[in-house]
């Protein structure tokens, strides 16, 4: 919402200084404590001196130039050559003259200039070139006459200063951000209230009734609502007589500053009513609206309308997200004859536009539902100015005095123009004049006071509250007070929300600030703690954590091999964005091949986050994966495995909590798993290098390596051995711990046995280990895989896998008999239980 | 007997001979190695020493004597040439060893250092002990919401204006916008007032989605930590004060901050917050438009219909409520021009936090 500080003041004295940018800045920051944000400032109106008014009469051609011409003018002392560029103009226009020495808004000097050999004596200037208005694309035309004798207005004199002709002082304009619960304040008489009762300033708006005559208004247009929960109240006015004019200056200048471009007396006044008093209205061609009248109802299906902007709508059908057609509620201004010449609330028809010839007008001012409004400006891509307004709830009090000030600013454009006062028709249309409903909300001065932190009392509250319409009485209890709501405040329906307003009109910084203790000791939680760990041992592998979008486009899930449902969106931007990611490989993978493609070096990459997996029409499954990416120089799937172990000793698991089962069938079977999660796990992984991660009978992680076709679907080079490690982090949470209790250690030297077996490729070398280990019993301190060979002397299908077994005991040295004996029941037991046969 | 009748006097001879040899013989020895492979026939057992030693049986006892003493003398000196020689040798020979040993530290070649933490989730843990410091919980939820825990629970039901000025990613699953792609963090306020545990002081950091265009500044996925206290007498005056000390806390002092009238359903009386601009330290300069101050997020005292909506009874219990992103603050902080070097992840990037 612009709002320009002259504006403000016809309704609040306001003493601010335009010209003074402190004092201008210091009005911003009473606007900015009031909620009213001020997003920017702008200085208007000053740099007009030597500006002065030109008539052209006459335009040459120069040789050998076809962007500029020579234009000779009258700017009161005879005739002047000036040289121009623009061509928005013609012979008996009036236009703005910046003389030589000249110092425009912007600061550019004005000196005689020679361009292809022709003096200039000045600058014809546009509306941009002096700091009043953004149309820079052609002269600022102030008058049209059509010849260089035809007569001009009185107020046109060649010569006279532009800024006496506009009435132009400096003036500052607000760009107020305003909030969505404030429609008082889309209009100037909003802002002004609000800024006058922070100031303490008298604040009033008179808006004459409009003197009526002639045959009453009823009998020359009709007026009916079909649907009166979507338009509760509908006013009109008949104006006749109107000559279309175009608007005084100080109109024009406003809608301009207000970021509006003026059109004509009627329409302007439309738009300048609608700025002032937040309440839009609608004018209409009379003689153009057939049947001489409006009514308003819902559309029908397939129903056409085009609107001002020349675009042919479709109302009363839409299609939604999924492109289904579904009927909707656009609601329509008809005419007489039914046929819709408005979409209510959101753009008039073309059909009935003021025109230059439009002699008499209809004006609509009316209240609609809000939500009908948003939802067929929302439909139909068309946030109006009015629209805007109708959303957010316009005062239903003020529809008479918005119709009465537009009669009031047309006739005020026809005296200025000089032509016959249009007639305003006797007698109200008004449809469903509800009485309009004044909200009384009770207010618990004491509730007040508390909930703000600060010592109020009844009439400080009246104080705070009356400057800005409300109506305070007490109540019989004591310390309660009666609070009537005004009608422009939608916003306020519970008591809290007078509270909100005593708290801003009594400034929020001069609430006093207080330190509150929590009674708790605060924590991360135990979830929060794991995650933190976690993240630190996977940088401490040398792995930069990587953040990547949760929305994903569907085939990237697809190239990463996942067969599963997604999760789509309904409403995505682009096709491209249009899944949850059920998997952090593809948004990793995509995160390497930059690095790739920028030739950062081998890296690795992991990321914790969300992923969601598809669960019918239910809420997806939502998880907390962790996915590590070793794509460092030698990474491969033993560097993942190595990884994974790094993890599982950092967090502590217990030794026998977890193992891999090698992964190279098909996914279902294991005992307690979800097969659905269990795949998300598996996606992307080596068919032949994978194993899944096991605890308890259930898989929650799989290590390995990236599938080389993943990779290349990935544009990576399928060649490179790329390591990856998955978890679901809340599982690998519960998974047991190391027992926490100290364990002495044996200070009695230890017995090494090495044990080479040969078992066939599908014993998995960490079963042999664990059957040795148990086998072993107690005395066995620990086992360590050391070899693994395959080759001559080995049959196929097979390999020798060597153990190292320390055996020790706690209270005294092992004899070479003990040790020897353990030796033998390891080599039985894993003989007999994994076919295992020792190599010779 | 013919050693033993050998005369005194060349046995003297020899031993003088010796005595007079031996230190050009031990000088002569070049290493530890020579000198020990010569040890042996200088003073041990095929040593002249040894034989001389022998011989002394076969002497008159006065004889015995006088050689005697001389032949202690001349082992005496003998291994203290010896075990000089061998000091020398060994010192000059660590020398040599520690002088091969040179090494230029500046040679060495990279290898491999630590990962770095995202920079979001740096600024992320800072935030969470600073409210853990102030005593507050850590707490999580999910992503993927219902419309009554993202809109309807905080005073947002179906229909409200703030509803669509929000725009939100819909899920095509269940009924037509019944699930979405939670827009903000305040949900986790709504299952976290559902445990009924009072008072209640928590924040909660997460991913929230909009439906935003990706540019300079926006990502339609980012973070925000949001914030609740829920206790008995809470006031705006509390709120004011716990949003002074968290700015204090990770900003440092000379940074303020002040709270001006907003709009926000869940909240009121509602609050932007501001901060004073980092750049210019409320100079006035192009980040902050000139103010001295830049908006950081929002607040408010917690709606009593929010606290209705959970069954919390909003007469005796009030609260405040706080969010702000994570990642514009982490871009504040660290001059980030782009929002979107966030999320590609070069490490170029990465590796400067």
């Amino acid at each position: 919402m612009r709002v320009p500080l002259s504006w403000l003041r016809e309704f609040t004295p306001l003493t601010t200084d335009a010209a003074d940018r402190a004092e201008v800045r210091a009005l911003g920051r009473a606007l900015d404590s009031l909620g009213l944000v001020v997003e920017g400032v702008e200085h208007v109106g000053g740099g007009l001196d030597g500006v002065v008014l030109a008539r052209v009469e006459e335009i040459r051609a120069i040789e050998g130039a076809d962007r500029i011409r020579q234009v000779v003018v009258d700017a009161g002392s005879g005739r002047q050559e000036i040289v121009c560029g623009a061509s928005n103009f013609a012979v008996g226009d009036v236009v703005p003259l910046a003389t030589v020495g000249a110092v425009l808004p912007g600061g550019m000097v004005i000196a005689r200039r020679t361009m292809r050999g022709v003096v200039s004596d000045g600058m014809l200037c546009s509306g941009r070139e002096l700091g009043l208005g953004d149309d820079g694309s052609g002269l600022l035309v102030l008058a049209s006459t059509g010849a260089a004798d035809a007569p001009l207005h009185s107020a046109l004199v060649p010569g006279a200063p532009l800024a006496g002709y506009l009435g132009v002082v400096p003036d500052a304009v607000f760009d107020l951000a305003v909030e969505p619960n404030r429609p008082d304040c889309l209009s100037v008489i909003g802002v002004a209230r609000d800024l006058a009762a922070r100031l303490g300033l008298p604040f009033s708006v008179d808006v004459p009734p409009a003197g009526t005559s002639g045959p009453p208004a009823s009998s020359v247009a009709s007026l009916s609502v079909q649907v009166p929960a979507a338009c509760p109240h509908l006013v009109a006015r008949v104006v006749t007589g109107v000559t279309v004019v175009p608007s005084p200056p100080e109109v024009a200048r406003r809608l301009v500053l207000a970021g509006m471009r003026p059109v004509n007396s009627v329409v302007d006044a439309s738009n300048y009513v609608m700025l002032e008093l937040g309440q839009p209205t609608h004018p209409y061609d009379l003689d153009r609206l057939r049947g001489g009248g409006i009514s308003v109802r819902f559309a029908r299906p397939g129903e056409r309308l085009v609107t001002l902007d020349g675009i042919e709508r479709v109302l009363g059908r839409h299609r939604d997200a999924l492109g289904r057609p579904v009927e909707v509620e656009d609601l329509v201004i008809c005419d007489a004859q039914d046929v819709p010449v408005g979409l209510a609330g959101v753009m008039g028809g073309e059909s009935s536009e003021i025109t230059e010839g439009t002699n008499r007008v209809l004006l609509e001012a009316a209240q609609f539902a809000p939500l009908v409004v948003a939802r067929a400006a929302k439909r139909h891509a068309l946030r109006s100015e009015a629209s805007a307004r109708f959303e957010r709830g316009v005062d239903p009090a003020g529809l008479a005095r918005a119709a009465d000030r537009f009669c009031d600013l047309l006739a005020r454009a026809c005296a200025a123009a000089g032509v016959p006062s249009p007639v305003v028709a006797p007698g109200d249309l008004d449809e469903h004049p509800r009485p309009v409903e004044r909200r009384t909300v009770e207010l618990r001065v004491g509730r007040a006071s508390s909930l703000l932190g600060i010592e109020l009392d009844a009439p400080r509250v009246a104080a705070l509250l009356e400057p800005i319409g409300f109506a305070v009485e007490p109540t019989g209890a004591e310390g309660t007070l009666a609070v009537t709501v005004p009608t422009f405040r939608p916003d306020v329906a519970r008591e809290v929300d007078v509270v909100e307003e005593v708290a801003r009109h009594h400034g929020y910084e001069n609430i006093p600030v207080t330190r509150r203790r929590s009674p708790y000791v605060g924590g991360i939680g135990p979830a929060g703690a794991f995650r933190r760990r976690v993240r630190r041992l996977l940088a401490g592998l040398g792995a930069h954590e990587a953040w990547t979008s949760s929305i994903v486009d569907p085939s990237a899930l697809r190239r990463a091999g996942s067969a599963a449902p997604v999760v789509s969106l309904a409403n995505p931007m682009v096709s491209e964005e249009s899944a949850l990611r059920a998997h952090l490989l593809p948004g990793l993978l995509g995160s390497l091949r930059l690095n790739v493609a920028h030739r950062n070096g081998p890296v690795r990459l992991f990321e914790i986050g969300h992923v969601f997996l598809a669960d019918g029409d239910a809420l997806p499954v939502e998880r907390e994966h962790l996915g590590l990416l070793l794509a460092s120089d030698g990474d491969d799937a033993p560097a993942a495995v190595r990884a994974w172990r790094c993890v599982a000793d950092g967090i502590g698991v217990a030794p026998d909590a977890c193992s891999f089962v090698q992964h190279l069938g098909s996914l279902a079977g294991e005992r307690g798993d979800d097969p659905h999660e269990q795949a998300a796990l598996l996606v992307g992984l080596h068919p032949t290098r994978r194993a899944r991660i096991v605890s308890g009978g259930s898989t929650f992680g799989a290590v390995g390596e990236v599938d080389p076709e993943v990779l290349e679907a990935f544009g990576l080079d399928p060649g490179r051995r790329v390591g990856w490690l998955v978890c679901d982090l809340g599982a690998l949470e519960q998974v047991p711990r190391r027992d926490a209790r100290a364990r002495p250690v044996s200070r009695y030297p230890s017995s090494d046995v090495d044990l080479a077996f040969v078992v066939p490729d599908e014993v998995p070398a960490d079963a042999l280990a664990r059957v040795l280990e148990r086998a072993a019993g107690e005395l066995c301190e620990s086992s360590r895989l050391v070899d693994v060979y395959r080759g001559p002397g080995v049959d196929a299908g097979t390999r020798s896998v060597a153990v190292r077994l320390r055996f020790r005991a706690a209270d005294r040295t092992l004899t070479d008999a003990e040790v020897a004996s353990l030796r033998s029941v390891c080599i039985d037991v894993a003989s007999r239980e994994l076919g295992a046969v020792l190599r010779a | 007997m013919s050693a033993m009748s050998e005369p005194a006097s060349s046995v003297a001879e020899e031993m003088a001979e010796f005595r007079r040899d031996a230190p050009v013989r031990v000088a002569e020895l070049a290493s530890l190695a020579e000198l020990e492979d010569a040890v042996p026939s200088l003073t041990g057992k095929r040593s002249p020493l040894a034989g001389w030693k022998r011989a002394l049986a076969g002497l008159a006892p006065d004889e015995r004597r006088a050689v005697g003493l001389v032949l202690n003398e001349v082992a005496n000196e003998v291994d203290a040439l010896v075990a000089l020689r061998r000091a020398d040798l060994a010192a000059t020979e660590r020398r040599e060893r520690v002088a091969l040993d040179r090494l230029d530290l500046t040679e060495v070649l990279d290898g491999p250092l630590p990962g770095h933490l995202h920079l979001v989730t740096q600024v992320r843990e800072e935030l969470e002990d600073v409210f853990v410091g102030m005593g507050y919980e850590v707490a999580d939820g999910p992503e993927a919401e219902t419309e009554w825990y993202n809109f309807t629970a905080l005073n947002m039901p179906r229909d409200h204006a703030a509803r669509s000025n929000q725009d939100s990613f819909y899920l095509a699953t269940g009924d037509h916008e019944s699930h979405l792609l939670r827009t903000q963090t305040s949900p986790v306020q709504i299952r976290l007032l559902e445990r009924g545990v009072l008072p209640l002081y928590a924040v909660a950091p997460g991913r929230v989605y909009r439906r935003d265009t990706s540019d300079a500044r926006h990502l339609p996925v980012f973070h925000q930590i949001e914030g609740i206290a829920v206790d008995r007498g809470v006031t705006f005056g509390d709120l004011a004060g716990t949003i002074e000390t968290f700015v204090a806390a990770i900003f440092g002092s000379g940074i303020s901050s002040r709270l001006r009238p907003a709009y926000f359903p869940f909240t009121e009386p509602s609050a932007e917050f501001e901060i004073t601009c980092t750049i210019c330290r409320g100079e006035g300069c192009r980040t902050c438009g000139q103010t001295g101050w830049i908006e950081l997020g929002g607040c408010g005292m917690v709606h009593p219909a929010v606290l209705e909506s959970t069954g919390v009874d909003s007469e005796t219990w009030t609260g405040f409520a706080f969010g702000f992103g994570i990642d514009r603050l982490a871009m504040m902080r660290h001059e980030v021009e782009d929002i979107r070097s966030l999320i590609e992840n070069d490490v170029r990037f990465l590796t400067q936090f």
